[in-house]
């Protein structure tokens, strides 16, 4: 398919946009590769900006309207930047029942921090999974990409506090 | 795309210990290093292992990274292969047992590993994990990899090759349990000059790990199996619909590709026949509906995943709208073995017409979490007692979960069932990908039901409104009962709308969200008779306040 519009340029010089253009051309710079290209954009900067998604939108060209929606249908996208660290708690059928629940439960005691939520002072953000397939390690938890089995919540508020 | 550095030729393949060895080694060390067992450092354990091994100065054994070795509740997990002695737990800075073990292997040494967790699996999807590096081809060739696809393209036509996948009676494993062999024919048949391959790997069912354990210990297994099916229904190209929550996976997979295409394996021209047939990634973005295959094929062109009605099918009409075939993981990875020892072969295993063998992930409160293979037709009392080595802390058992959210709860007295496709029907539940959740006296089956309808409501992609407006309804009721504020009329209110969903809704999320609730209240109806009349909830999961109790 041609592509009929001129290319637009990316929203500054950071570097880190060679890695989304790269990754867009790839796949011919056609509306098929959004959803790859909004991965490569929230890798390299942990989230989605605005300009981000029309810089992405124009590139492809799909309708900006079109790149939100599809941004926002799919859980694995951010559009808020994160804090420092994440904590993600799985909350499959196995860490359910070996205390999923508990574990939010001491976070947002301890931390004040809910899912999707940041703490105050920016450090940690906490989001769920719907299941990261550790079951056999449930309850798991990923801190900063690493998993965690059979988590202690003391141990690991004491954890992401040392952070 | 990053690039991932293909480490079956870098630094981290062994050390002096194996390479000083020659010929075959007197006794190798499998270190397991899928997810599981790679979150607890066993890749950590590898390196200290070679290290050790050749500081004793042990010249003729082999430390070998693979894939999973099934009981990851034990990990991480070391295997010496010619002794069956598995170690469990190990530990990077705690070795030396491991070293001093190879050190006393004797070359006449063959044992097959003891016990059931072992004796009673029959591998054909798993049989190379825990033997293979998974980045490695070489090893996979060796164990008879690739041999399937040679023959089906020097000996064989794609009638032929349609034909034995149908004479096997392998069914879709990624749970409705289409046969195979049908819809094959069914893509092969269509009309149409440009035809896809694709492989559902949006493992999406809570508690089921079984597609990525496979992804990450045997990733060629799936190329082949896809190549195959590319050339039984005349496709030449192929996506892998793979979940971005699974990045080893995904890491295994790029290197995988990018090593069959450079042995020809993948590419123009493969195993220098005529036959043309390429495979691309695409990721999924965390959307359970994805996994249904309408909604999969909108997700790999870019769009959100919702999903459309059918007919048409993809097979006549899918990706691009070509016809395209898709099956799960578990499916690919049976077809090579299949064709290389024949499909009767295949159909011996099995009962009635579920043939072969399953795999299913066993998790929740059972002693061996971990991955298991066993034919069709096992009961579940094998599975959860011999197999699983029964309850955590010997506490009774109440159910068993199949069939992640369009699943269903099983009691104990069908323990004793032979597992098939049809059974699980029959007993309200769903075989599912291979999710086993199992649960004891301490889960309200009231709660699991609430857990499942949030689960669906907010997997819900918004499209059809049984799903989109009924799931959320059913979880408010159900959210009322487990606070002891509902009646006997928000019961029948219950009944009555998940009846209309399961008629209503547009695919199979919304038409199987209900079936949890089906079975626990076909099951457990006593369970909810108490939190709505006596205002309790028999396990004590659920918080009833004692001034509701009053009123």
């Amino acid at each position: 398919m041609p592509v009929l519009h001129a290319k637009p340029h990316p929203p500054s010089d950071d570097k880190r946009w060679k890695i989304v253009e790269t990754r867009m051309r790839r796949i011919g710079d056609r509306p098929a590769a959004l959803i790859e290209a909004l991965h490569a954009a929230q890798e390299a900067f942990g989230y989605l900006d605005t300009d981000a998604l029309i810089y992405v939108g124009d590139t492809l060209g799909v309708p900006h309207s079109r790149v939100y929606g599809v941004a926002t249908f799919y859980s694995f996208f951010t559009l808020k930047p994160q804090g420092e660290h994440t904590c993600v708690v799985c909350t499959g059928t196995a860490c359910y029942i070996n205390g999923a629940k508990d574990i939010l439960a001491g976070l947002d005691r301890d931390l004040h921090v809910k899912p999707k939520q940041t703490t105050e002072d920016g450090k940690i953000s906490v989001l769920t999974a719907r299941c990261v397939g550790s079951c056999s390690l449930a309850p798991a938890v990923i801190v900063d990409g690493e998993v965690k089995g059979k988590v202690n919540v003391d141990e690991l508020v004491a954890q992401l506090e040392a952070m | 795309m990053s690039e991932i550095p293909a480490s079956a030729h870098s630094a981290d393949r062994r050390t002096a210990a194996s390479e000083a060895g020659g010929g075959s080694p007197r006794a190798t060390a499998y270190v397991c290093e899928a997810a599981s067992c790679m979150s607890a450092q066993s890749h950590e354990i590898t390196l200290r292992l070679a290290q050790g091994a050749a500081e004793a100065g042990l010249t003729d054994v082999t430390v070998k990274r693979v894939g999973c070795l099934g009981l990851c509740a034990a990990g991480p997990l070391v295997e010496i292969a010619e002794t069956a002695q598995v170690f469990e737990r190990v530990r990077p800075d705690n070795v030396e047992g491991i070293i001093k073990a190879l050190g006393e292997v004797k070359p006449t040494d063959t044992r097959r590993p003891q016990g059931p967790f072992f004796e009673k699996q029959v591998r054909i999807v798993t049989e190379n994990l825990g033997r293979i590096d998974p980045e490695n081809l070489d090893d996979y060739v060796e164990r008879g990899g690739y041999e399937a696809l040679k023959r089906v393209l020097s000996d064989m036509t794609s009638t032929q090759v349609r034909d034995e996948i149908t004479r096997s009676g392998l069914r879709g494993r990624g749970g409705a349990g289409y046969p195979v062999g049908l819809k094959w024919t069914t893509v092969a048949k269509a009309a149409g000059a440009q035809k896809y391959v694709v492989c559902n790997a949006d493992e999406g069912d809570p508690g089921a790990f079984m597609d990525r354990s496979v992804l990450e210990s045997d990733p060629f297994r799936i190329l082949e199996g896809m190549a195959i099916a590319a050339f039984a229904v005349h496709a030449t190209e192929g996506y892998i619909y793979c979940r971005a929550e699974y990045p080893l996976a995904v890491a295994r997979l790029r290197t995988a590709i990018r090593l069959a295409q450079r042995a020809g394996f993948l590419g123009k021209g493969i195993a220098d026949t005529s036959f043309n047939f390429d495979v691309q990634i695409r990721l999924g973005a965390g959307a359970f509906v994805c996994g249904e295959e309408t909604a999969l094929i909108a997700s790999i062109e870019g769009r959100r995943g919702t999903p459309r009605p059918r007919p048409p099918y993809p097979a006549v009409e899918g990706l691009w709208d070509c016809p395209t075939l898709i099956n799960n993981v578990e499916s690919y990875a049976n077809v090579p073995t299949i064709l290389r020892k024949g499909p009767e072969w295949y159909s011996e295993f099995g009962i009635g017409k579920s043939k072969g063998t399953k795999v299913f992930a066993l998790a929740g409160r059972i002693v061996n979490t971990g991955l298991i293979e066993v034919p069709m037709g096992t009961t579940l009392r094998e599975i959860v007692f011999d197999i699983g080595g029964g309850i955590t802390d010997g506490r009774p058992f109440k159910a068993v979960q199949t069939g992640g959210p369009s699943g269903g709860c099983i009691p104990a007295q069908f323990l004793d069932m032979p597992v098939s496709y049809e059974s699980l029907l029959e007993v309200g539940s769903f075989m599912g990908s291979g999710g086993l959740i199992v649960m004891d006296d301490t889960s309200c089956m009231v709660d699991v039901a609430k857990y499942f309808q949030d689960f669906c409501r907010d997997e819900s992609c918004g499209k059809c409104v049984p799903c989109r407006v009924g799931t959320t309804q059913l979880y408010m009721i159900l959210d009322q009962i487990t606070r002891g504020e509902a009646t006997m009329e928000d019961l029948a209110q219950l009944e009555r709308l998940a009846g209309i969903i399961q008629k209503t809704a547009l695919c199979g999320l919304g038409q199987g969200a209900p079936n949890p609730i089906f079975s626990t209240l076909r099951y457990f109806r006593d369970e909810y008779l108490a939190h709505i009349v006596d205002k309790v909830c028999p396990a004590g999961v659920c918080t009833i306040t004692p001034a509701e109790v009053k009123s």
